[in-house]
């Protein structure tokens, strides 16, 4: 039914984290332009298999777009250049018969490769785990609608709610910095009723978490670029504003002002 | 084969459900169960195994409570579990709407959607803890959809006729999972959830009867662990996977619980599995999985295929008369709102008889052309933009102006272990939850009951009833890990990674999966009958022992390894595809999203035999070369009064 294409795959081809990688160059051949392109890697991988090498390890599980554990740099870009897309959910109607592609890992410090396209993402969980959460103890709650919420509200704090905590942001910027990722956590929690309590001691530890993991942000807004949600670059001020007062806020109640 | 006429429950299948009318049963219980005392909480350690919505929710809680907790899971990071792809809604009988609803109405709702094979006790007592589970997701910064007033929003959902359903977007299982994963994570920084990330669990350990640990991989490292604790809890998702095909993640498997089964764990209804009515219809052989289009698009899309077989006019060019929109036809009340095992066996019946649409003609039409006219592409947008934009890069169509094409796909297993009242399996201390476990869906789930019935589980049962059982062992220590029954299960584990490593055959372990799934599609799928699930019982064997013998896994075990992750959980599927069939076989009867072709209604719905077998079957593992032997659970009905269900 569908258009084959024959394409020329440059990969990143690495053990483990101690040993040296280097691009391997592969031939994808027949490969139906309905495929997505984690299937076409799945077809490279079985050819692999049948001629006893090692197929390719690459990150993803849900295929939908939405787990936020695949991720590449295709052709030099986090997730391809199809914007607002995940890798899972780039298909190969979007290449060329005869396109060369160049495939590597999110290039990170805070982010070792574990195998070849696989890296190790852990520091995203130690910022959330300094305070990306609220503290509501099972069964403490009051009754849903007795907070109210503007609509204009709640739909602002989905937007930024809605990252997939992929790394592509991370990937893209060229300092390897996590500003939108946790500045969206931030945006997501600090805008509701109910983070209010936490909001300067939240801000405070997930930046400070943050800045032990990764570098800083210097406005290039490759991060928003790459977001296969297209997360807003405005969340990063916000958080920078809310950090300062953080500081200012924080210090008050330890009684040093 | 086994008797089948059971009017007694199996001895090993004590529900344990409690006394008293069905409202007061939950409290009653609370009231009567041993407690562990706050400052004894923190003497006792807890395993729990898995970290989507049910695993999270309960070590958050657990930890809460004061309990050690151990969490596990395969993945990078809790977030990435299964859960987070759910993407139409959760039910609660909150009544908000002022529609009719009830907590019994839910309750109702949930035991006749399930086609009357579920445990009334529990489902009650789902239906009570729902709307709880809402306030504390509120609480914990769900940004649920809200009305300009600043009220929560509702959608309405298949198989009711109140709006109880709450949602964030398309996103509410990740908007929940991110929930419970921050609510656990902050245990986590608290030093009171232990969280092992890219750990699988290949083992139960279990010490005379008793379930005392688990055995885990590290993915990355292929380091082989031992860890013990006072209970186990097993929250590690539905074997959907054993179709290959599925709208499931990639990894989502039956390990954990198959390996519990086979230490003696009891699996209730296998073959009860929901073929979900709207997913993308597959394209070819290279295809990895089917995208679920989420059942909240029945609300506004009508669903349609030509009348005419050599229709090749495209969808926007037939006219009014000359499409048959089936499902408005044959039910006029619930019209394309009817329970997902009905609306998908329509959409089978008219792709049989060559009205379906596409390329492959393996599809019918969801059609938004009179939503959009009626509220506007705004309206529809906001409701389910990422729905619509996750269909055209799939498919390179646009919704907007084509209607979408769709056709059903596996989507959720029912079946799973058997657990009493107290989320117990028949092997004491070890617990199971969310969809890992049988309870509460019968024989068929109702859209936006399982992201409930997770939540339920880990954040407002669990964490009592497992206090029940704990309060007994103050005093005890766990089991070391240098005990005998650790070192050889952890033995087991390395012979058996071993064993694949050096089997050296000549096809990838994909292939096995992909051969596997059509098998199990093709004779344990939306129709099953005798002579079908009595091929599969011979194919199905016949292909494992291939597969035991030209498999080919390279690589190591030192280091990450897909192949060798996939080909353990490929040889657990096959022994559960075995079990499905031969469940579907001995269940003569047709029932919810078990369809036996030799019992339908003259209407050609599913027609249940209650007098043979009202019952949960749980089938004990035998070994490895002897069936299992079925168990029944006999479904006692108080409340609620069996009847044909009719969504007319
Ligand atoms: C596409 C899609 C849409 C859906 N939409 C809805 C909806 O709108 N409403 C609704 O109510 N339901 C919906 N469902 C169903 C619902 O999402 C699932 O039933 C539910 O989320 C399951 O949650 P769980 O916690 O039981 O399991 P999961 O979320 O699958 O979590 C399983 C966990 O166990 C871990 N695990 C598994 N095995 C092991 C092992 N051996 N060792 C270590 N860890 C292990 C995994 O890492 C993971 O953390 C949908 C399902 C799908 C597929
Ligand atoms: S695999 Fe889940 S987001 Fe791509």
């Amino acid at each position: 039914m569908s258009t084959r294409l024959n394409l020329t795959l440059s990969i990143w081809r690495q053990a483990d984290a101690d040993s040296p990688g280097r691009f391997e160059t592969y031939p994808a051949k027949d490969i139906p332009d309905d495929a997505s392109f984690l299937e076409m890697l799945d077809i490279v991988n079985e050819g692999l298999i049948e001629n006893g090498q090692e197929p390719i390890e690459f990150p993803h599980d849900c295929r939908e777009g939405i787990c936020g554990t695949c991720g590449v740099m295709i052709n030099g870009r986090a997730h391809g250049q199809e914007k607002g897309t995940a890798t899972c959910q780039l298909h190969m109607r979007k290449f060329n018969d005869g396109d060369t592609i160049v495939i590597e890992p999110w290039r990170a410090a805070a982010f070792p490769v574990i195998k070849d396209l696989v890296v190790d993402r852990s520091p995203l969980d130690r910022i959330i785990e300094a305070g990306g959460y609220i503290g509501a103890p099972t069964g403490t709650a009051p009754d849903a609608n007795e907070i109210l919420i503007p609509k204009e509200v709640a739909d602002s704090s989905m937007d930024a709610a809605a990252c997939i905590g992929c790394g592509a942001c991370v990937a893209a910027c060229p300092n390897s910095a996590a500003q939108l990722f946790t500045s969206a956590k931030l945006w997501h929690l600090n805008s509701l009723p109910q983070g209010q309590t936490e909001r300067f001691r939240r801000s405070e530890n997930m930046v400070e978490t943050m800045e032990e993991f990764f570098g800083s942000c210097t406005n290039h807004g490759e991060c928003t670029e790459a977001c296969p949600k297209e997360i807003s670059q405005d969340f990063i001020a916000y958080m920078n504003r809310d950090y300062v007062k953080s500081k200012v806020f924080n210090r008050r109640l330890a009684g040093q002002h | 084969m086994t008797d089948t006429s059971i009017s007694q429950s199996s001895p090993l299948l004590d529900s344990k459900v409690p006394e008293g009318p069905i409202e007061d049963k939950w409290d009653n219980h609370r009231f009567k169960i041993k407690l562990v005392n706050p400052a004894n909480k923190r003497k006792f350690r807890i395993i729990v195994v898995g970290t989507g919505l049910a695993g999270a929710s309960a070590a958050a809680t657990l930890a809460e409570l004061g309990y050690n907790v151990d969490a596990f899971t395969y993945h990078d990071s809790p977030r990435r579990a299964h859960s987070i792809s759910a993407q139409g809604g959760i039910n609660a009988a909150k009544n908000y709407r002022n529609d009719g609803d009830s907590i019994y109405r839910l309750f109702y709702d949930t035991v006749k959607g399930g086609d009357y094979r579920s445990r009334e006790a529990n489902v009650y007592r789902l239906a009570q803890v729902s709307v709880d589970i809402i306030d504390q997701m509120t609480a914990q910064g769900v940004p649920f959809a809200r009305e300009y007033g600043g009220l929560l929003d509702n959608r309405s959902f298949g198989g009711a006729q109140v709006s109880r359903t709450f949602y964030a977007r398309g996103q509410t299982g990740q908007q929940l999972l991110l929930g419970a994963y921050q609510q656990m994570m902050r245990q986590v920084d608290a030093g009171k959830v232990n969280l092992h990330t890219d750990e699988e669990m290949l083992e139960l350990v279990v010490k005379d009867g008793v379930a005392v640990g688990i055995v885990c991989r590290n993915v990355v490292t292929g380091e082989i662990s031992k860890h013990s604790a006072h209970a186990v809890v097993l929250a590690t998702g539905g074997y959907s996977n054993a179709f290959y095909l599925s709208t499931n993640a990639m990894a989502c498997n039956t390990t954990a619980i198959w390996r519990a089964h086979r230490k003696g764990a009891l699996f209730a209804n296998p073959c009860f599995t929901q073929i979900h009515p709207t997913c993308i219809p597959a394209s070819d052989e290279f295809q990895s999985k089917l995208t679920l289009m989420s059942e909240s698009l029945r609300n506004d899309g009508r669903i349609w295929v030509p009348r005419n077989h050599d229709e090749t006019r495209p969808a926007g060019q037939i006219p009014e008369a000359e499409r048959f929109y089936y499902l408005e036809e044959k039910y006029p009340s619930f019209g394309n709102l009817v329970p997902r095992d009905v609306a998908s066996r329509n959409a089978k019946t008219v792709v049989d008889q060559g009205l379906g649409v596409g390329p492959l003609k393996n599809g019918v039409y969801l059609d938004f052309a009179d939503a959009i006219g009626r509220d506007g592409k705004d309206k529809i947008e906001e409701r389910y933009g990422n729905l619509f934009q996750m269909y055209e890069r799939i498919t390179g169509e646009d919704p907007y102006r084509v209607p979408m094409r769709i056709y059903p796909a596996t989507h959720y297993t029912m079946g799973g272990l058997w657990v009493d009242y107290n989320l117990m399996t028949t092997i004491p201390g070890c617990f199971s939850a969310g969809e890992a476990n049988f309870s509460d869906h019968g024989a068929n789930r109702l859209g936006a009951s399982a992201l409930m019935q997770g939540l339920a589980d880990g954040y407002f049962v669990l964490p009592y009833t497992i206090g029940n059982y704990l309060a007994p062992l103050l005093g005890h220590d766990p089991v070391p890990t240098d005990d005998p029954a650790f070192v050889e299960t952890e033995q087991d584990v390395k012979d058996r990674i071993s064993r694949f490593l050096s089997i050296g055959g000549t096809r990838s372990p994909e292939y096995f999966h992909r051969e596997l799934g059509k098998l199990v599609w093709e004779y344990i799928g939306m129709e099953r009958n005798k002579a079908g699930l009595e091929k599969a019982l011979t194919e199905i064997p016949a292909l494992r022992e291939e597969f035991w013998s030209d498999v080919r896994v390279l690589g190591n075990n030192e280091s990450l390894n897909s192949s060798l992750e996939k080909v353990g959980r490929i040889a657990d599927f096959f022994e559960l595809g075995e079990l499905m069939a031969r469940d579907a076989l001995d269940r003569t009867e047709s029932c919810g999203g078990h369809f036996r072709i030799e019992s339908q209604t003259p209407e050609g719905e599913a027609l249940r035999d209650d007098e043979n077998y009202s019952h949960v079957s749980a089938w004990e593992w035998k070994g490895p070369d002897t069936p299992q032997v079925k168990h029944a659970e006999e479904l006692v009905f108080e409340e609620v009064e069996l009847t044909q269900r009719s969504y007319k």
